[in-house]
């Protein structure tokens, strides 16, 4: 019987004119684009000096900044308020004020990563100068100069190693909840739900039915991510594979279970629609697949334990760029399933086969 | 002008009657203000850190005592080896990790700061905190400050994004898909023969969705200033008239959508696809237009709500006055007409 009506739902996919395209143009799109644009490098600060104190080692720094990656010299002013200007038409993100041999950074925190970071990185520079034999450095902490950092997984400081499992996750979540969601609300708008209400085909079996193609579109796209983000940006999966697929079943079973509950509780795809969006635009950005979660208030730290999209955010990222194994994220693995379970059982009990 | 209004007003019970959608519409920019003013920050808070030292001597003990003591870091554990603290940081029980040398008292050798880099900008930051609080450099050469926003709040830069976003979404998307429901259902032609001017019926359309834009504007702006405390900065007379130029600039991008499609769900489509999706990405609203390729740079100097968003930053937060924005104003009043005069253009009195 399941064979059966897998065959149609495959079938229907085919045959509409716009789901392949949506399958498959659609994630090439968000891999080839997307981790481009997701990018929140700090880089091209444009720096104001200020140098009051007129000395030649103003102009090294000058060249030092402008050798640097991360800052473009925008220009000598003479005064502060000169180079507040800029910053006020946004010609400038920081000034750097030399007075009396020292150092004031006034960076631009209207974006508070942007200013802090950038901030942090210019008084990197004029440490390292201060450090030049000046008769300055001794003023500096002689700690300083002995903490080193190191930094792990990511060596290049890369925000695509950061993004590519989180768009995985955003993928799996559009295919295999809002698709599945709209097919059944479309046919209950179409009436045709009624048709095979009637038939003898059980609950279980017409709810597989539905589910089982996005699964194995889920899964293709999924494996079309990772090749592609091998092929075009060299990032490969640090940890065993079939941790990823795990993960990615989890998920979908999450999203389709879902899916399927929403679309049991309405009755058009426009509803249909708003509630999955909301829900989801909420799951995700409380998930700390963009920002950390530790940072947030307590309340909403609250809310990331029921958060299946967190789970995953933390294993995708433990397993895609950390290389942890099982074990690393036996706790995330067992939570998302029991979330995923619960939420199943949820939707099979709410589908009713009379209206 | 009788009828004009009775057409206003006809509009306006459209919109009032389903009860749903205003729910949304006015639900959804207060969720997404208490999401993005409150948890969705990058500020440095509660750093879980694993302390990597054999022996706790007195200035290792000092250290620890100044980070634990720290609002940024939380002290997790303290074990023997690196190599425990990196399977600790491997496992998301731990961001960082400091090991102290075993001759760190005598400060021949320093202490190292192994950190998670997999979100980059999050391990630079806590690199520099950590440096900072374990250096505590009583004398420094280098003062740092920041402007206009000292404690780095993430919600100053969002909540300009906001207003520029779900302005647009209301502006284009419900115009464009209440003008084409009209065209969907055959009650458009009912509305061109009857004797009031085409043009007429096309503005009692937008008026209502002007007045519910500017409402949406003002439960923003109250939060922001109550709930979140971003301060207002600069005057709300200028705020306010820049966002009337960029509502306009909204609702005349949703009539040329409107005249482009033919059925809702095409409607619906084109303002998801060509309005939303390259506004939260290429706008400059979460991501830094700055870092992206060139080709995409020049792709956001098209996006009208890229200079909104940065005129209400310059003008919410930083406080300048107009003279600052003025090269954003004219822009966005030269996209308005030329949207307006497009759409007018295009706008066909027969169906």
């Amino acid at each position: 019987m399941i064979k059966y009506l897998l065959q149609k739902e495959f079938l229907q996919i085919r045959r509409n004119s716009f789901m392949p395209k949506i399958i498959f143009i659609f994630p090439i799109m968000v891999m080839c684009v997307m981790p481009w644009v997701m990018n929140q490098e700090v880089k091209n600060i444009r720096v104001d000096v200020v140098d009051i104190d007129h000395t030649s080692h103003s102009q090294q720094l000058v060249h030092q900044i402008e050798a640097s990656n991360y800052f473009i010299f925008n220009g000598q002013k003479a005064t502060y308020q000169e180079a507040m200007k800029d910053i006020e038409t946004s010609k400038a993100d920081i000034i750097l004020e030399i007075r009396d041999g020292k150092y004031l950074i006034a960076a631009n925190a209207v974006n508070g990563t942007k200013g802090s970071i950038g901030s942090a990185y210019l008084s990197q520079i004029v440490s390292g100068r201060s450090a030049l034999p000046l008769g300055l450095s001794k003023n500096l902490s002689p700690l300083t100069s002995h903490l080193s950092p190191l930094v792990l997984y990511n060596k290049l400081q890369s925000y695509k190693v950061f993004m590519i499992p989180a768009l995985m996750g955003i993928l799996m979540m559009m295919l295999c909840g809002f698709l599945p969601a709209l097919n059944i609300v479309g046919e209950k708008e179409k009436g045709t739900i009624e048709q095979i209400n009637v038939t003898p085909v059980s609950k279980w079996s017409f709810i597989l039915a539905k589910l089982i193609p996005y699964w194995i579109i889920g899964l293709v796209v999924l494996t079309l991510c990772l090749v592609l983000s091998w092929l075009v940006y060299g990032i490969t999966c640090q940890g065993p594979l079939w941790l990823v697929y795990l993960l990615a079943i989890l998920l979908a079973l999450f999203f389709s279970s879902f899916g399927l509950i929403v679309s049991n509780y309405s009755d058009t795809m426009q509803q249909a629609m708003l509630v999955m969006w909301f829900f989801v635009v909420c799951l995700m950005l409380l998930s700390g697949l963009f920002t950390p979660v530790r940072s947030m208030p307590d309340w909403a730290y609250l809310t990331t334990y029921i958060n299946p999209m967190h789970y995953f955010a933390d294993a995708i990222r433990t397993v895609f760029v950390r290389g942890g194994g099982l074990q690393a994220i036996a706790h995330q693995v067992l939570a998302l399933f029991c979330i995923a379970f619960a939420m199943a059982v949820w939707a099979v009990q709410s589908y009713k086969k009379n209206s | 002008m009788k009828q004009f209004i009775s057409f206003v007003i006809k509009e306006a019970k459209h919109i009032l009657r389903d009860k749903r959608t205003m729910l949304i519409l006015f639900g959804m920019p207060v969720v997404m203000m208490l999401l993005f003013g409150f948890a969705i920050t990058n500020d440095v808070r509660n750093v879980h850190t694993v302390v990597v030292t054999s022996q706790m001597d007195h200035l290792t003990r000092t250290a620890v005592e100044r980070l634990a003591a720290s609002e940024y870091f939380t002290i997790v554990k303290t074990v023997p080896t690196p190599k425990d603290a990196e399977w600790m940081i491997r496992s998301q029980k731990a961001d960082l990790a400091i090991v102290f040398a075993q001759d760190f008292a005598s400060k021949k050798s320093g202490a190292q700061f192994i950190v998670d880099g997999s979100d980059p900008n999050m391990a630079q930051q806590w690199t520099t905190y950590a440096q900072q609080v374990v250096a505590n450099p009583n004398v420094s050469l280098i003062s740092q400050k920041l402007l206009y926003n000292p404690r780095m709040k993430s919600a100053y830069n969002f909540v300009p994004a906001i207003m520029g976003m779900l302005l647009l979404l209301i502006c284009a998307m419900m115009t464009s898909v209440s003008i084409v429901r009209e065209k969907e259902r055959g009650t458009m032609e009912v509305l061109l023969v009857s004797p009031i001017k085409p043009l007429m019926i096309i503005v009692a359309k937008v008026v209502p969705y002007l007045l519910l834009a500017l409402a949406i504007l003002a439960v923003i702006l109250l939060m922001s200033a109550t709930v979140l405390n971003v301060p207002l900065q600069g005057g709300l007379g200028w705020i306010l008239v820049v966002s009337l130029i960029y509502i306009l600039l909204a609702l005349s991008l949703g009539l040329l959508i409107s005249n482009i499609a033919h059925t809702q769900f095409v409607a619906l489509l084109v303002s998801a696809m060509v309005l939303l999706l390259p506004t939260v990405m290429l706008s400059g609203m979460l991501f830094p237009v700055e870092s992206m390729p060139t080709i995409l740079q020049w792709i956001s100097a098209i996006i009208p709500p890229r200079y909104y968003i940065q005129a209400m930053r310059k003008l919410m937060i930083m406080g300048v006055g107009i003279q600052e924005v003025w090269q954003e104003v004219v822009i966005l009043i030269g996209m308005t007409s030329l949207l307006l005069v497009v759409s007018l253009k295009k706008f066909k009195t027969r169906l």
